[in-house]
């Protein structure tokens, strides 16, 4: 398939693989965050750990969108479609992620409620049009990617005139996100986490820019190199990490070059900051309440403001005793540290939201066999399975 | 026939009628609807004489049974349809055993207000489909719901045929050295259906692979008779075909991703909806298991059939006391294919 099999060429790979192990052979070990669960996904699956040295450790960033939202919020999405009576849209992922009590949007739509699944904030808006007569929330999450199409669902409304269509925001911010990671205490002070550099996200810097990463470079001294989804992008962009640290550098390069730009998509900023506002606070799962780390709608908007509409307030739920999905967001265990990891926690009873989503540094793990590598979590999941 | 034409005042408005109560009451518009209706799709011996059961003439063998429920949404997909499944489905589960499959027997659950035009349409399908694999709808029994308590249609069939009693094929008899070869491309039918899909439709030329596999089974034992296992890859897809057989003959499995056939479009619509062509169901493939030493004939066997003309060796049978199966990806590294869990859900970024 053109411009996609070019970046999975195998012989290609193993020329960057020899040019990393060349680089990577001064004695030391390198730290690199990748921190899209895009970049996890396509490491576990392409098997690229097989590729690399042992001094390169890759370490899971909380780049997933279904990730990071706090249990609380599951919450609140269950109750809009439970007790609110409203047809909920939302993205697949999130149908699975357990809230309080064992619940899920999947296990609420057999109860009865409506959720549907969409691709796009677009097909939610076509639902509210095919049910003039019910109320329509689209449950949005995700990072600066998703956060434009919502922008321009809820413009379309508007030009529209549609009354029975409203956004529950849950959208988040990249930079937020990583200066709380930069700032934790784990990375600052007691150095659990070492991060030497960071794989920066490919389709949210296609909106973003590279620019907003440069602050990271230059205040925090970390390099960064933005790199695609495909498993040569990421490759390409390990050999640019460790070329830098080995030089000393700390800057922002750009390896995603065929679809990012230093400013971004001019467009898609525009569509953002015409609906949006940053929110003060948001509550993280795993890095806690970040201020400034989300968006609202604007107040000019507010009539498609499901918070504002309905009136609920995110309750505050702790997470599962025993779930490390915080501490494995902030790149402080791995998930086979979890002891739920692969026994009580697995993909068709996720305890957590890691194990959710395919983009979920649990769900990679378990589901392309990393955790092999672990011979203890293979005799747990065949002591568990016997 | 006579007699017959007279008990209806009218006959069935195929066009424009619509299923009501009536015609799941057991009454006489029961009758009507299988005698203009089903008798005529299905014309046969058996059928004919209106017993409540077929009384069928069995050839020496072994006797082999299958049944599956068909609920699939869209009804009409691109290459097929309920109908058409509903016979493929229920053949190519008895012909897995390296059975020839004789007779079928179809149940019917119709939900009030269902047009008798796309009845007509699906039930033809199902005709046409059982007479080109020279397999007999036998008995069958309709049952109507009331609305919204159905999906349209769902259909049950099951299906009888004989296997030679030497042939011993079964899930559990994979062994370390086998070879693991697929009769074609994997996934169209699984994408076909999703381009249709309420909220998700996409253009696409993929059609459905739906197709009865019992043809390409006979002439694969007639060539090998001693295959281990074979499996039709449906819900689930290739990936949970292997490792239920790996889980029933305790052995691992090890493919290379290069050897695995898959259409560019299955490959593309995969790509951009965040699924594993390795996971989409299909209606018209099947996995099959033999030594080493009889792939290449089974192989060389299976491209002389049109349904297996782009047939592949994909990997081989390993011992692993997990039971993993683990597959070399194209890009060089190694990866685990885990069992299916939940649906395949997209990827949101």
């Amino acid at each position: 398939m053109k411009f996609i099999d070019e970046f999975r060429d195998g012989r290609v790979a193993e020329r960057v693989a020899r040019a990393i192990q060349a680089e990577a052979s001064s004695g030391r070990s390198y730290h690199i965050m990748e921190f899209c669960g895009g970049h996890t996904h396509a490491i576990a699956r392409y098997g690229l750990p097989d590729l690399l040295p042992d001094a390169i450790r890759l370490v899971h960033g909380p780049g997933c969108p279904v990730c990071v939202l706090p249990v609380g919020r599951i919450d609140t999405a269950i109750a809009l479609a439970r007790d609110f009576g409203v047809i909920l849209c939302t993205y697949a992922d999130l149908m699975r992620v357990p809230g309080s009590n064992r619940q899920s949007l999947l296990a609420a739509k057999a109860q009865g409620a409506d959720v549907v699944m969409v691709y796009s904030a677009r097909d939610a808006l076509a639902v509210a049009k095919a049910h003039p007569h019910r109320e329509v929330v689209f449950f949005a999450i995700g990072f600066e990617t998703t956060t434009p199409p919502t922008a321009a669902a809820i413009l379309e409304a508007q030009r529209e005139g549609l009354t029975n269509f409203s956004v529950a925001c849950n959208h988040v911010l990249t930079p937020s996100a990583i200066q709380s990671l930069l700032d934790s205490p784990e990375v600052r002070a007691v150095g659990s986490v070492r991060i030497d550099g960071f794989i920066g996200p490919s389709h949210v810097s296609t909106i973003i820019g590279s620019r907003p990463y440069e602050f990271f470079a230059e205040e925090y001294e970390k390099p960064v190199v933005i790199a695609g989804f495909e498993p040569l992008d990421v490759l390409q962009a390990i050999w640019m990490l460790v070329r830098q640290i080995n030089e000393g550098r700390c800057t922002v390069e750009n390896q995603f070059a065929r679809a990012v730009t230093r400013e971004g998509n001019r467009k898609a900023q525009g569509l953002v900051q015409e609906v949006f506002e940053l929110a003060r606070i948001f509550e993280w799962r795993g890095l806690g309440d970040v201020p400034y780390s989300a968006l609202r709608i604007q107040g000019r908007y507010g009539r498609f403001d499901a918070e504002r509409r309905f009136g609920y307030a995110c309750k505050r739920v702790p997470d599962h005793k025993g779930c490390e999905c915080g501490a494995i967001l902030r790149g402080v265990k791995q998930p086979q540290d979890c002891r739920l990891f692969g026994s009580a926690c697995v993909p068709d009873n996720p305890m957590g939201s890691c194990m959710v989503s395919s983009e979920g540094a649990c769900a990679a793990h378990y589901t392309y066999g990393r955790y092999r590598r672990g011979v203890a979590i293979a005799q747990r999941q065949a002591a568990g399975a016997s | 026939m006579n007699a017959r034409v007279r008990r209806h005042a009218r006959p069935l408005d195929l066009r424009r009628g619509l299923i009501d109560m009536n015609h799941g009451s057991g009454g006489r518009a029961t009758t009507q609807l299988v005698e203009e209706l089903f008798l005529k799709a299905f014309d046969n011996e058996w059928l004919r004489a209106m017993d409540d059961q077929a009384r069928c003439e069995l050839p020496p063998g072994r006797l082999v049974v299958a049944t599956d429920a068909h609920v699939v949404s869209p009804l009409f997909f691109p290459g097929g349809d309920i109908g058409s499944l509903s016979v493929h489905g229920t053949i190519n589960d008895v012909a897995m055993s390296g059975a020839r499959p004789l007779y079928l027997t179809a149940g019917f659950i119709i939900e009030e207000g269902f047009a008798l035009a796309d009845l007509k349409r699906i039930v033809d399908s199902m005709g046409r489909a059982a007479r080109e694999a020279q397999v007999a709808v036998v008995a069958g029994d309709t049952k109507v719901v009331e609305r919204n308590k159905g999906d349209g249609v769902f259909i049950t069939t099951t299906g009888v045929g004989v296997v030679d009693p030497a042939l011993a094929i079964h899930a559990h008899k994979a062994q370390v050295g086998d070879r693991i070869v697929v009769s074609g491309s994997i996934g169209d039918h699984g994408v076909a259906i999703m381009s249709e899909r309420e909220h998700l439709s996409f253009d696409t030329r993929i059609l459905s692979d739906t197709a009865a596999l019992h043809g390409l089974v006979a002439h694969m034992v007639r060539a090998v008779p001693d295959i281990h296992c074979l499996r039709d890859p449906t819900r689930g897809g290739l990936a949970t075909a292997l490792n239920e057989i790996a889980d029933r003959s305790g052995v691992g499995m090890r493919i290379e991703e290069s050897a695995i056939p898959v259409r560019p479009g299955v490959r593309a619509a995969c790509e951009f909806l965040g699924l594993d062509p390795l996971y989409i169901a299909n209606e018209g493939k099947l996995l099959a298991i033999c030594p080493a030493d009889k792939a290449a004939a089974l192989l060389a066997a299976m491209r002389m059939h049109s349904l297996g003309a782009e047939a592949a060796i994909i990997g081989e049978v390993v011992s692993d006391p997990f039971h993993f199966v683990e597959m070399e990806t194209a890009f060089g590294g190694t990866r685990m294919i885990d069992w299916l869990s939940g649906d395949p859900l997209p990827r949101i970024c």
